[in-house]
């Protein structure tokens, strides 16, 4: 489990052990499928839900849930296109084809590794890569789980926990912080982009995001 | 394809760019080869990866066409099966590498840059530059700035410069303004990747053409 690992200085890299990656390989597979069944907002925090509404798109092939999805995520990801500059019908377009992936690709969501929200983002940011940047997505070798991973129960309630805090860690932060991350990831724009676009410092650009990201370490620990 | 060891690590700014989807091709090929390298910058990357999805959850303003849900179920209709990955084929380098370089040392189409040093341009967009660098023990690098953003990865073997020792799965990220000159170490041949930024003159032009559509 790792939100915030957003450690800067070389000596916190050696210290670092990858510990998500090493708890996530004891693969106890017991999960309790009638937990399953019944998804409701009320008993449950947000993160859980919709980790569980993918389960349900993926084991039960439900439209149902799919549509909670759908209905959730499908406008978020149409804000987040268009911050990146495409246009309304364009925008359209390829959120339903996001929205189509995340249902066919539903079997790969592990929620002991990313909460939905962050795996949808995923999706969604390959799509705007393909569709306005038109360049591959070289992408990083998979970690070998196996098929038959399932996601350990205690790694999938700590991720939630830290994504909570992550959540309300961002809600926190100075308006021109969160803006400026904002604009980080949802303009298609490097810093450099930023600063000639904003007029402001490329140094000023720099510093603000690394104050905002200190913060939010800060909240995490 | 795990490499133990590695000292030198990608930057949050890398990481950050090439998380929200804003790095450039060449320069992603590195990111992406070094994570399958790195386990503590795979961790990193995940928390950057996590902020987007943070950030996509905040964003409410925005509704969607009426019939978009219909027309996903149409368009999930139409969509044949998503194919079952393949299996893992042996390979000399990290996997993001191979699908541009092919999967051996021994059947890379170098281009002699002379001294023994050798390099094979590989293709991507054209915002930035990636290369492979062959490199005999002993001489030296070809100096490949453009005074912008470099970024060396060390596939196989070791260079030093001045201050440092870079080895297998190790990065450096240089501004272009250091002078330097690393030489392949310890008695064998020296393969890295190097990316540089595009000249400054292409950068301007497509930063002119997304300014219009960014409103800030």
């Amino acid at each position: 489990m790792n939100c915030m690992n957003l450690q800067i200085d070389q000596t916190t890299y050696r210290n670092a052990s990858p510990s998500r990656v090493v708890s996530v390989i004891k693969d106890k597979r017991a999960r309790p499928n009638d937990e399953y069944q019944s998804v409701t907002s009320e008993n449950t925090n947000d993160g859980a839900r919709w980790a569980k509404e993918l389960d349900l798109v993926h084991r039960n092939k439900s439209t149902e849930a799919f549509e909670r999805v759908f209905n959730h995520f499908a406008p978020k990801v149409k804000g987040f296109l268009m911050k990146s500059g495409t246009d309304n019908a364009m925008a359209e377009e390829c959120v339903q084809e996001v929205m189509a992936t995340v249902w066919h690709k539903a079997h790969l969501f592990d929620p002991s590794r990313a909460s939905a929200a962050t795996w949808i983002f995923t999706i969604a940011r390959n799509k705007k890569i393909d569709a306005l940047r038109k360049q591959k997505r070289p992408e990083p070798e998979e970690l070998g789980w196996g098929p038959e991973h399932e996601p350990d129960q205690e790694d999938v309630v700590g991720l939630q926990q830290e994504t909570e805090r992550l959540g309300q860690a961002i809600a926190n932060l100075p308006t021109k912080q969160r803006q400026l991350l904002e604009r980080a990831y949802f303009s298609d724009m490097s810093h450099s982009e930023i600063a000639a676009a904003t007029g402001l410092p490329l140094g000023t650009i720099k510093s603000r995001i690394r104050l905002a990201l200190d913060r939010l370490r800060h909240a995490m620990k | 394809m795990m490499t133990k060891n590695i000292k030198h690590h990608l930057s949050d700014d890398l990481l950050m760019a090439y998380a929200s989807g804003n790095l450039a091709e060449g320069f992603s090929i590195a990111v992406a080869a070094h994570v399958s390298m790195c386990d503590h910058c795979r961790s990193r990357l995940e928390s950057y990866d996590a902020l987007g999805g943070a950030l996509l959850e905040r964003d409410t303003n925005i509704t969607v066409d009426q019939n978009a849900f219909s027309k996903t179920l149409k368009r999930i209709k139409m969509t044949p099966k998503v194919p079952q990955p393949k299996e893992k084929l042996h390979s000399d380098f990290p996997d993001p590498l191979s699908g541009y370089v092919g999967r051996r040392i021994a059947e890379i189409k170098w281009q002699p840059l002379g001294m023994g040093v050798k390099q094979a341009v590989l293709e991507t967009s054209e915002d930035a530059t990636a290369r492979l660098l062959y490199i005999p023990a002993g001489a030296q690098m070809p100096d490949h700035s453009h005074r912008g953003l470099e970024l060396t990865l060390v596939l196989d073997g070791a260079f030093a410069d001045e201050n440092d020792y870079f080895t297998k799965g190790d990065v450096e990220i240089a501004d272009g303004s250091t002078n330097h000159t690393p030489i392949a170490m310890d008695g064998k041949p020296c393969i890295c990747l190097a990316v540089t930024e595009a000249p400054l003159r292409f950068r301007k032009m497509f930063h002119r053409l997304i300014q219009p559509l960014m409103r800030i």
